[in-house]
């Protein structure tokens, strides 16, 4: 199909287009050596040209001239019966399949949204759409972990609801979204969760699932929590540690959430920025007259986000529960994750689209609608090095996972907080631009390699929320969800040409190399020659269970480790210097409610020594009847002096 | 050993005592060593050098060629500290003999009203038991256990008028000393701009109340549970938020005891990134370890009870002092706060009730010669920077304390760097039974101690007068923490861009706070939207620059030809119907 607008190769380089810095990447991750020899001239000795027409795609493609990927109906005599349904068949031949752990050359049989058979010479029906990669990447369809769509705020309606949305992910060559359910404080999570299913479920256009936001924290919270990651397919919810006096929980709320989500198998996901202070630095630089958008950022440095950041990893390791920090917005906040990961911490990153893709420095632009559509929380740092260095720290590992965050609101509405920064509602696109921004900041310059991008685009997202392998790989019995990836294609991301229904694209003007040039989901063909065909409503709702191997494999040998034991003594028998009733750390409300458990402990204490009350003493004392034991020798201490409290 | 004469006259007894002379010690102050001769005269440092030409019949310390250091400052103590009706054993007398013993001639200690009593009040009951009983010259810290207006007020009064210049918060102690975040901001910005030093105890104080509950359900009572609740990650965590806190706000932050390797590391990391944050070892944690939490004999176990716990890395003390010696730690003090077995046996049953604290002062100074300059990590002029110069200079009272200088306060010490003792409650000057040192060999000793230009100790007598101690009052903005704090001030001014008015359309929205729920009714801002357009009444929407009359760019001074909010780059100015 790509010989429309296409010119041979050598033609195009005839002109005085000048080569493109990046130029010198090309075919680092072109189709296997010599794939294409037998079929076409080798042109790789032309330097290859850029040339662009109103933002159109353009092959640059040097090395194989022959029409790139090819897809026509099979014309055995088996095709008359499989009219109707054909569909559903798909064989994509010639393809070089890529896992996050190897990429091989075989043909992908699919029936059913299912991958069949992999390998070479298959036997399949005929009547199947073939498609002929000629040596392209196919690989695991995107995963996007963190969308916002159709999100409600303060009675208005992110303008991508999930029809749109999913479209938006499925033209950026991402098969599956996971969006998150905000109950309002005070609501029930389960109802918030059927509504959002509702919405998902007549519009979405690909498979998705959903993580759910804690809000609030009750005892009701915690039944509802069991309740969804038993009947209802959510193993992953979501804290906040900003948003105070609205969502914001305290460390005790989190400490007691993070060891219920770690007893129900779930992943603890955390909006890593300290409420607190957030709340303070917005009040100050209101009172210093800043009300613009310029105001976001400075009230929430990026230390602010990587303190929240550290004291999640420390609640999490306190309570041995798996942590996953949504989105990584600064170099601070990832280097201490990194750091936490270098210490054993089972704790996750997920940068984002619009970190991995651009900088806060736009907070300052004259222009306050463009400005505006930059506000996300944590916002984008103003450090320009910042994209660099978590794509950096993306390749190398140290952060997994990569989200859209996509929230995305008109002007109009963001013009709501044109008079006060704090009311801007929050959230960026860049579900669309997910895949190949990381393609081109990472693969193109040779950060990380295709499989690796395979790995942070879907495969470690498939694992850490139990979905692998039947999302995020190309194997036998895993989903039909690929992608025919294309590394050299230049797109110019515009608000004018992207699926996204907002004004503004915050990567307004940016080139980027590599796209996806057929999208398959749930086995049928979405995108292809650039045109998107996508079924509102067909998307499925996918479960997740609990206990991820990934995450949980090393939780549970840990805490086979880590019971805590007391040490045998005998019981303390010397002088206990009398004390006022006050209690040294705690006002009596929150006595009352430990003293319970205390109460417990001190009655185990002496049903532990009874067992050993036949043991003989040290020497014969007038409380001879108490049980001590022989190590017991409190009351001759070093000093030789038994009780000087008359000295204080 | 140090030996004295009286030279020429005998006459004049009652002068003798003021006026001292130290031959032959070379001086060590924390820049430089030198040979010189001292002479002081009520209390001061009169004249440094040699061949002094002093008056006749004066008492004279012949040095021998030993080090003469400045008196130690212990800028941490507990003394006579109330506890729950009890007091602490080592009150400001016996405390303060047992400072002297070590070489320590100033201690600071903290003062710690109870939540909701008035700040000045306690300041005034410290004052009072300390001048009736200190034996060398003291200075006050405030702790703030509660935060108001009227608190401000009293912690205003406090740095202006009672020489208070240090306060100290607890990130710790929850629904008792324990503040939010938001009051630590509060009071950290106060202080940043009173020129105050912020103290931090730092621990989390909602995730230890957690963990206790935790680990007295799992029937763990003993003093193992106290560091079982309490694992050094906490603390390392609330050290990181603090700082995150005062670099927000601008203020010099000082942690006090700094107890494992994570919470150092990060107040190094941070003094790496610029922070203006100072830490403070203690003695505990520069000697000994938290592996005794776990001893069979509950009141030893008991004894080493303090919070920050000790930690039960056992590589920690030799950590800490490295730290210190490079410069990432800059004070030592000692938290001496010591309760009788009796008085810790409160918590028999349950290791939260156990009273906290460790002891301390008399160690210090030997402690820290043993562990840093015999071992090589450091030399004479740091530890004199670590024991008292850099604590003068935090509380402002450099030159006067922690130099060996004219006019400086004649407290200085003749330092034995060949003296080995052990340490033992047997021969301790405190009054506790338990020492978490016990058994310790330390070389390094003070020979002489000279406190107010009296010698206290000599000869291994001491000579202290309760009494005699002198409250020295910290003065503001001390130089040494608040002259880079200034110099961010003046660049931390912020600015907003200007930018003319967004005239687009707006969406209707329910006027809540983020997130509130929806089902209030979807009121919109009727008033802004009418009132904004008055302004811009002769002015189309439409985007189209061409319409923009004269009248308009008088009323509106600051357009930026930027603005192109109408027209959005996708064409599409509202598309709110899609959603």
């Amino acid at each position: 199909f790509a010989i429309r607008k296409q010119l041979p190769a050598f033609f195009k380089n005839m002109g005085s287009g000048s080569p493109m810095p990046r130029q010198k990447f090309c075919g680092m991750f072109c189709p296997v050596e010599g794939s294409g020899d037998s079929k076409t001239l080798d042109f790789q000795s032309l330097p290859g040209g850029s040339r662009r027409s109103d933002g159109q795609v353009i092959d640059r493609q040097t090395d194989i001239s022959q029409p790139r990927v090819e897809i026509r109906e099979s014309r055995g005599k088996a095709a008359l019966q499989n009219l109707d349904d054909r569909s559903d068949r798909l064989l994509i031949k010639g393809a070089k399949i890529v896992n996050d752990d190897q990429s091989f050359c075989a043909d992908i049989y699919m029936e059913d949204g299912q991958i069949k058979q992999i390998g070479e010479n298959l036997i399949v029906p005929g009547g199947v759409k073939i498609i002929d990669a000629h040596g392209r990447m196919v690989m695991p369809g995107g995963i996007d972990v963190h969308t916002r769509f159709q999100m409600p705020d303060r009675g208005m309606t992110s303008v991508d609801d999930f029809y749109q949305g999913t479209r938006a992910a499925l033209a950026g060559g991402t098969t599956m979204i996971i969006d998150h359910v905000v109950p309002e404080p005070g609501a029930s999570l389960l109802s918030a969760f059927e509504q959002w299913r509702e919405w998902a479920d007549s519009k979405s256009c690909c498979d998705y699932s959903l993580h759910v936001d804690i809000t609030e924290w009750h005892k009701g919270v915690q039944e509802e929590m069991e309740a969804l990651v038993k009947d209802h397919g959510v193993n992953s919810f979501l804290v906040y540690l900003a948003y105070k006096d609205v969502f914001q929980l305290t460390d005790s709320q989190v400490y007691e959430v993070f060891s219920v989500i770690r007893d129900l198998g779930a992943i603890a996901q955390v909006h890593a920025e300290n409420g607190d202070i957030v709340a303070e630095e917005q009040r100050r630089i209101l009172e210093q007259g800043i009300t613009g958008p310029e105001g976001h950022v400075l009230s929430r440095p990026e230390e602010v986000e990587a303190e929240a950041v550290n004291r999640s990893v420390t609640v999490a390791n306190q309570t041995n529960c798996p942590l996953y920090i949504t989105k990584v917005m600064s170099k601070s906040a990832a280097d201490v994750i990194a750091q936490a990961r270098k210490k054993g911490t089972v704790v996750y990153g997920e940068p984002i689209t619009a970190s991995l893709g651009t900088d806060g420095s736009h907070y300052w632009s004259k222009n306050w609608a463009k400005a505006a559509a930059f506000i996300t929380s944590p916002p984008l740092s103003p450090d320009p090095t910042t994209p660099d260095y978590l794509s950096s720290l993306l390749s190398c590992g140290d952060l997994q996972v990569t989200g859209s965050a996509h929230c995305t609101f008109s002007t109009a509405q963001r013009a709501v907080g044109k008079d006060d920064f704090t009311l801007i509602p929050e959230g960026t696109n860049g579900t669309e631009e997910r895949m190949s921004l990381i393609w081109d900041k990472c693969v193109v310059t040779g950060k990380m390699d295709e499989n690796q991008f395979v790995a942070v685009t879907s495969t470690n997202a498939a694992k850490i929320f139990n979905l692998y392998p039947r999302k995020g790989r190309i194997a036998v019995g895993s989903d039909a969800d690929l992608v025919l990836w294309d590394p050299d294609v230049i797109k110019i991301i515009s608000a004018k040409s992207h699926n996204s229904n907002v004004e503004y694209n915050i990567f307004e003007g940016v080139e980027v190399r590599g796209a996806p040039l057929v999208v398959i989901s749930q086995g049928k063909m979405v995108l292809e020659e650039g045109n998107l065909h996508t079924t509102e409503g067909c998307g499925r709702f996918v479960g997740r269970k609990p206990f991820s191997d990934y995450v949980y494999k090393r939780i549970r040998a840990r805490s086979r480790l880590a019971e805590l034991r007391g040490v045998p003594r005998g019981l303390y028998d010397g002088p206990v210097c009398e004390v006022s009733l006050t209690p040294k750390t705690m006002t009596p409300a929150s006595s009352a409610k430990t003293s319970p458990a205390k109460q417990a402990a001190a009655g185990a204490q002496p049903v532990r020594n009874l067992h050993q009350s036949g043991f003989s003493l040290s020497g014969a004392q007038v409380d001879d009847n108490l049980p001590r034991r022989n190590t017991q020798r409190i009351v001759a201490p070093p000093g030789g002096r038994a009780n000087i409290t008359n000295l204080g | 050993m140090s030996g004295h004469s009286y030279q020429g006259k005998k006459n004049i007894p009652k002068i003798t005592s003021d006026r001292l002379l130290v031959k032959g010690g070379r001086i060590v102050n924390d820049d430089q060593s030198f040979y010189a001769d001292i002479y002081m005269e009520d209390g001061v440092i009169k004249q440094i050098g040699d061949n002094l030409i002093v008056p006749g019949g004066i008492k004279t310390v012949e040095a021998n060629g030993k080090m003469v250091i400045p008196g130690g400052i212990d800028i941490h103590t507990h003394f006579q500290m109330p506890y729950r009706g009890t007091t602490t054993v080592d009150d400001f007398s016996q405390g303060s003999k047992a400072a002297l013993a070590g070489g320590t001639t100033m201690i600071v200690d903290h003062v710690i009203p109870e939540p909701g009593n008035s700040l000045i009040e306690a300041f005034e009951q410290w004052r009072s038991w300390a001048d009736e009983k200190t034996c060398c010259d003291y200075s006050l810290h405030v702790d703030i256990t509660h935060w108001n207006d009227s608190v401000k007020q009293e912690v205003d009064t406090l740095l202006k008028e009672k020489g208070v210049n240090s306060f100290q918060v607890y990130m710790a102690y929850k629904d008792f000393y324990q503040m939010s975040n938001s009051e630590l901001y509060e009071i950290f910005t106060f202080l940043g701009e009173m020129g105050g030093i912020v103290q931090v105890h730092a621990e989390n104080g909602e995730i230890i109340a957690e963990e206790q509950a935790r680990m007295l359900e799992m029937g763990i009572t003993g003093p193992e549970g106290h560091v079982l609740s309490r694992p050094e990650e906490l603390e390392a965590e609330a050290v990181f938020r603090a700082i995150t806190i005062a670099s927000q706000t601008n203020c010099p932050l000082y942690v006090t005891r700094v107890m494992s390797k994570s919470a150092a590391d990060i107040i190094s990391q941070a003094r790496k990134k610029g922070n203006v944050v100072f830490g403070e070892p203690i003695t505990a944690s520069l000697g000994t370890d938290g592996t005794h939490y776990w001893s069979k004999n509950w009141a030893k176990a008991a004894s080493f009870v303090t919070s920050p716990p000790l930690s039960p890395d056992p590589t920690t003390p030799d950590y800490l002092n490295t730290l210190l010696a490079s410069g990432d730690l800059n004070v030592t003090g000692s938290a001496h706060c010591t309760f009788s077995v009796a008085q810790k046996a409160i918590g028999k049953d349950d290791f939260t009730q156990i009273p906290e604290g460790v002891n301390g002062v008399e160690e210090r100074m030997s402690l820290i010669w043993d562990k840093a300059v015999t071992t090589g990590k450091m030399d004479e002029n740091m530890f004199v920077a670590v024991t008292s110069t850099n604590a003068a200079k935090i509380l402002n009272l450099y030159p006067r304390k922690g130099r060996v200088s004219v006019g400086s306060d004649a407290d200085l010490v003749i330092w034995d760097s060949d003296a080995v003792r052990t340490i033992t409650a047997k021969t301790h000057n405190s009054a506790a039974e338990f020492n978490v040192f016990e058994g310790m060999e330390l070389r390094g000793a003070p020979s002489v101690v000279i406190c107010q230009g009296k010698l206290v100790l000599e000869d291994g007598n001491l000579h202290a007068i309760p009494g005699v101690g002198r409250f020295i009052p910290c003065t503001p903005f001390p130089d040494f923490a608040y002259k880079r704090i200034k110099a961010r001030k003046q660049l931390a001014v912020l600015r907003a861009v200007p930018r003319g008015m967004y005239d687009g359309p707006v969406s209707d929205f329910s006027p809540m706070s983020r997130g509130g729920t929806p089902s209030a009714s979807a009121r919109t801002s009727p008033t802004k939207q009418p009132v904004r357009n008055l302004h811009h009444s002769a002015f189309s929407l439409a985007g189209n620059p061409a319409q923009r009359g004269p009248p308009t760019t008088e009323d509106l001074p600051i357009r930026p030809a930027g603005r192109r909010i109408v027209v959005p780059p996708g064409g599409r100015s509202n598309i709110t119907s899609l959603s």
